[in-house]
């Protein structure tokens, strides 16, 4: 008797609880699904159509569908080649050095006990530089006249060293390989750090009762504890691969004749130096498929990381 | 044990050499500001002034300072940049930490079709260049009157930051535990009051983090702002840096002293959610 009293009620109230459950996620996603609509999507679909017509500065009474004759022309640039392949190699260089750097560095600052809150500070102030201006900031320490490593070469060799850091062939890579690496390093270090500082203390004391020597316990112990926080590190890191761009376009602008010149670099060039909105707009979907390509990689093995250890 | 000390003071003296190393840009960048241009512009290098002093901030905050010794600082609308970049970060970071919490939310606490794609497809759009998506967004801000102002800033920055806002949100939302939130349910609230008055309380870290993350985006953004804003109306730091820069000379200690105020609410803002913010990004990975 009671039961049948009771039933009818519990059932509506479930399914207002149903209703709300596919109701609600819709309501909560259509806010933000709404702006990255109108500010991202839509404009990258613009850019998609831009892409396929003739549009330049100059042409704009005259727009036409030109098919694919924009991705052959970039495709037949030798400047655009060289810069996606120097771009790759740059990303891999980069990101490479400071997964390396970061992991040495954090393994070195865990074993500091006193004053780890301050040292951890320090590190952090390259996170706080704008991109821009840590371009402004090694123009200068690379400037061929009066840059900070010139002054310090012309001390040891008590005369006049004028390197020409961002011009030379070589050197002008590597000085944008230093900066991207000063600017994305500390990042690492304080996510490997957390990570570092997380493993438990039975552990490491275990490996040394076994007589484990501290290489031994960095690489059986330290560094397999860590594979889910250099995902992490990683796939925040690859969310902002064109931070590059800001640092690149102040240090060199990818000159001299395009000796620097990466992806982003060339977007610019195309799409607000040339006015040709068209080929820049090519161009600037190949950086986007750069990027997609490169998180959609790196959020795949962080899934897999977290699902070997069962999260 | 006298083994472990030895490898220990190598690690210690590792840890300094490497952190100066990293340090020595930011210091340079101080010391540069405090120095006279014609310090900075000379051979042989001038390594330990006798001259340092605040023209290069007096200049910028609008206090008259002797021409001669003075290139571009005095002609920098600081106080505009200041106004500029300060309300598109503050704006930007607060709507996005709405945006994104509400999204984080949906991403947490409910399992529907097409959830992990939608969650991919943010992170995505969150991964396309800015440089690429400039010049769309600066045909599509010309239609609307959006180039130039304040709005535009924002509306760009807001969806800049809401995709990793809600990573990290969702990151904190899923490790309350679920206990509390079926207390809630149990009590008879429904699941949004449930999220009000039990989840949103407890994830005020989360919250920290996650503007701090959004606040230094906007704040530092380039690519994008170099492209919508042309005047002082809608200008901010980043782009303002380039006054001190002209075709044949630049004046470099302005542009540090500017860079010093700019990096200052940073600095302020990172030390203060400092813990949090390792917090959350190490989230998932930590808990087993």
């Amino acid at each position: 008797m009671q039961a049948n009293v009771i039933q009818p009620v519990r059932r509506r109230r479930l399914s207002s609880k149903v209703l709300e459950e596919r109701r609600l996620p819709v309501l909560l996603l259509l806010p933000a699904a709404a702006l990255m609509a109108f500010v991202v999507v839509f404009p990258m679909l613009y850019s998609l159509y831009l892409s396929f017509t003739n549009f330049t500065l100059v042409s704009q009474s005259s727009i036409r569908f030109v098919g694919l004759h924009n991705y052959q022309t970039l495709f037949r640039d030798p400047v655009f080649l060289a810069a996606l392949w120097r771009t790759v190699l740059y990303i891999t260089i980069t990101v490479n050095l400071e997964l390396v750097l970061g992991l040495l560095i954090a393994n070195a600052m865990s074993h500091v006990m006193r004053g780890q809150g301050i040292l951890r500070t320090i590190l952090m102030m390259p996170m706080m530089f704008a991109p821009i201006l840590v371009g402004f900031q090694f123009k200068w320490i690379f400037n061929d006249q009066v840059g900070l490593l010139n002054n310090l070469l012309f001390e040891v060799f008590r005369r006049p060293v004028i390197i020409p850091w961002l011009i030379h062939k070589p050197l002008g890579f590597i000085t944008i390989v230093v900066a991207e690496i000063w600017m994305s390093t500390p990042f690492m270090v304080i996510i490997f750090l957390a990570g570092i500082l997380s493993i438990s203390p039975d552990i490491m004391d275990a490996s040394e009762v076994d007589g484990a020597t501290e290489w031994q316990k960095f690489f059986h112990v330290t560094l397999p504890s860590l594979s889910p926080f250099m995902y992490i590190a990683l796939a925040v890191r690859s969310l902002d691969v064109a931070k590059a761009y800001d640092l690149v376009s102040i240090m060199t602008g990818g000159g001299p004749a395009h000796r620097t010149e990466l992806i982003w670099t060339y977007v610019h060039r195309l799409a607000f130096t040339s006015q040709n909105f068209a080929l820049g707009a090519s161009m600037s979907y190949i950086t986007v498929l750069i990027a997609v390509a490169f998180t959609l990689y790196l959020f795949q093995q962080l899934i897999k990381a977290r699902k070997v250890r069962g999260l | 044990m006298s083994m472990r000390h030895r490898r220990h003071a190598g690690a210690k003296v590792a840890t300094g050499l490497v952190l100066t190393l990293f340090f020595l840009p930011v210091l340079w960048l101080i010391l540069t500001s405090f120095r006279p241009n014609i310090e900075i512009n000379t051979r042989p290098p001038v390594w330990l002034s006798r001259n340092l002093n605040f023209d290069s901030y007096l200049a910028l905050l609008g206090f008259g300072v002797n021409p001669e010794r003075f290139a571009f600082g005095e002609n920098v609308p600081f106080g505009a940049y200041l106004r500029n970049s300060l309300v598109t970060a503050l704006f930007a970071t607060a709507f996005a930490l709405v945006l994104g919490t509400l999204a984080a939310y949906a991403f947490s606490s409910f399992k529907f079709r097409g959830r992990n794609g939608l969650f991919l497809t943010l992170m995505l759009l969150r991964a396309i260049p800015g440089i690429a998506l400039s010049l769309p967004l600066f045909f599509l801000f010309t239609r609307l009157g959006l180039t130039d102002t304040l709005l535009g800033l924002i509306l760009a920055y807001t969806a800049l930051n809401v995709p990793f806002t809600a990573w990290l949100m969702a990151g904190f939302i899923g490790e309350i535990p679920e206990s509390l939130n079926d207390a809630a349910l149990i009590d008879g609230c429904s699941k949004w009051t449930a999220f009000l008055r039990v989840e949103l309380p407890l994830v005020g870290p989360g919250l920290a983090a996650s503007g701090i993350f959004a606040f230094l985006t906007s704040w530092n953004e380039f690519a994008v702002a170099s492209v919508i804003s042309r005047t002082t109306a809608a200008k901010t730091f980043p782009v303002g840096l380039f006054d001190f820069t002209g075709e044949f000379v630049s004046d470099w200690r302005g542009m540090c002293a500017m860079s010093v105020l700019m990096l200052i609410p940073a600095v302020i803002f990172v030390l203060i959610v400092q813990r949090q913010l390792l917090r959350g990004l190490t989230l998932g990975a930590v808990k087993g």
